[in-house]
């Protein structure tokens, strides 16, 4: 049996054979390898906590190291008040475990939109982000075993080429920092890439938030800074130290409002 | 799909050749140097600027492209008397796009680290010029045994420019080695390097990093062969 090569009929059969053997072979390599994934994003979440409370973690020992430290688990709005809480082992199906938030997801879907626009206005700005369906996962962790807690506040932003996210520690006290973790996915090399060094997560460490301010802390170009505000951004990498000035100064103050009237809270009961 | 005898294609095959017969081994060692893909024909030069600032962002990009290069060729070879013509260049991409994309996947489940730092370069292996360069070229008019030394031979072409592009970058510009599994290595003592306070004489090279220092040293690559071997030198 000839078949034409050139037909038209042959040409549709063989695209759309093809097509749908394709497409099987990838779903199916794509469901296969999903568990995984999801497991190594989570672990990679659960290091990035423990850097920010200075605890070293590795791919092998985060889980154990994670359960050890992380105590409690809180969920808060824009507006400070607490949503949901958990302080048992993560169940991954479960969508108010406060680490379950995605908390990249939602500033790519909500937030980023909403700075851009509002960006200049901060009314505008507040308003928008009152409104927007978001929720601000914290963590506490006792860091020293013996009941000191310090808790650490997620928060995504943008750099240069793409997303920017880090993880505040805050003590006890509401505005000194304990320890801050900062990543990136394409900033620049040498220069904007230097967020996830030690070198530039060690200055923030014993600053202190300006918690009755509108700016609560500030990364400064040019120069090492006079006050307990403010830290030296990078040096070259201008648009990734604004980046995350912007998302400091947008994020911090939710946690510092939750954390400042849960306290309130206690010292009432 | 594939019928034996063959009318159509570009190149005429003798069905009793050795598999390591002596122009078989040529498909193996030519890409090396006299048609090394990127020093010679200039292909696939984006990718070697991009991933070469640590050498195991490098081994692991030049597996990923012999991984997808194989698989490109072979499937490619296998369909050729199947593929109509009009459809041939769509064709090639799918087969490459799907077998990048499986890449992807499995680097994102198993090596989630060296996964991030590769970020979107191993999507960008589908709009590598080696690979839909040698699918056209070799694969559709060849068998499938010496379409998969074809691909052999041009991704460790490929590699061994990309290797030799990021250990120098890395070991000037980090002032370390890395290899997967290992993580970066540092072999010079902390103490030498300049700090803020004036201690330590050392600085790493930052232009290393960037991406221009690259194609500086491919060129220099380039210079080197051209100068030792006389095929290269063009007469005019």
């Amino acid at each position: 049996m000839a078949i034409n090569k050139n037909s038209n009929g042959y040409t549709f059969f063989f695209a759309i054979v093809m097509v749908v053997v394709v497409g099987v072979a990838l779903a199916v390599v794509s469901q296969v390898l999903k568990p995984l994934q999801k497991e190594n994003e989570a672990i990679k979440k659960k290091m990035d906590i423990l850097g920010a409370i200075k605890v070293e973690a590795n791919r092998g020992n985060a889980n154990e190291l994670f359960a050890q430290y992380v105590t409690r688990r809180v969920a808060v709005d824009y507006m400070g008040n607490q949503v949901s809480a958990r302080k048992d082992s993560i169940n991954p199906t479960d969508k108010d475990d406060p680490f379950n938030i995605d908390v990249q997801k939602d500033y790519r879907t909500y937030v980023k939109k909403i700075v851009k626009t509002n960006g200049k206005n901060p009314e505008a700005l507040n308003k928008a982000l009152a409104e927007a369906p978001v929720n601000y996962p914290v963590f506490e962790c006792n860091v020293d075993g013996n009941g000191k807690i310090v808790y650490v506040c997620p928060m995504v932003g943008t750099g240069l080429w793409g997303p920017i996210w880090g993880y505040v520690a805050l003590e006890d006290d509401f505005k000194t920092i304990y320890g801050a973790k900062f990543d990136h996915k394409t900033e620049t090399p040498g220069l904007g890439a230097e967020i996830n060094q030690p070198g530039f997560q060690d200055k923030f460490v014993g600053q202190e938030l300006n918690v009755s301010s509108e700016t609560m802390f500030s990364v400064l170009k040019g120069g090492a800074p006079t006050d307990v505000h403010s830290v030296d951004g990078i040096t070259g990498g201008t648009i990734t130290s604004k980046g995350v000035d912007e998302m400091l100064n947008r994020t911090l103050p939710v946690y510092v409002k939750y954390l400042q009237s849960s306290n309130q809270q206690r010292a009432e009961r | 799909m594939s019928t034996e005898t063959q009318t159509q294609a570009p190149v005429i095959e003798k069905k009793s050749e050795p598999l390591f017969s002596k122009k078989n081994r040529k498909l193996l060692s030519d890409p090396l140097n006299d048609s090394n893909p990127i020093t010679v024909q200039v292909l696939g030069i984006c990718s070697a600027l991009a991933i070469t600032v640590q050498v195991q962002q490098a081994v692991i990009m030049s597996l990923s492209v012999l991984f997808v290069m194989i698989g490109g060729n072979a499937i490619v070879s296998l369909m050729r008397n199947g593929i109509p013509d009009r459809i041939r260049i769509i064709v090639q991409l799918v087969v490459v796009a799907a077998l990048v994309i499986i890449v992807n996947e499995v680097l994102k489940a198993f090596l989630p680290d060296i996964s991030e730092k590769l970020s979107v370069f191993v999507g960008l292996i589908i709009t590598n010029c080696i690979i839909m360069g040698r699918l056209e070229a070799f694969a559709l008019g060849n068998r499938v045994g010496p379409s998969v030394l074809d691909a052999i031979g041009n991704a460790t072409g490929y590699a061994w420019i990309l290797l030799v592009v990021s250990l120098v970058r890395e070991v000037f510009g980090s002032g370390a080695i890395s290899f997967p599994g290992l993580g970066q290595v540092k072999f010079l003592p902390d103490s030498w390097f300049m700090t803020a306070a004036g201690e330590g004489f050392y600085e790493n090279n930052n232009l290393m990093i960037l991406p221009p220092m690259a194609l500086v040293v491919v060129g220099v690559i380039i210079w080197i062969q051209r100068s030792r071997n006389p095929k290269l030198i063009e007469e005019n």
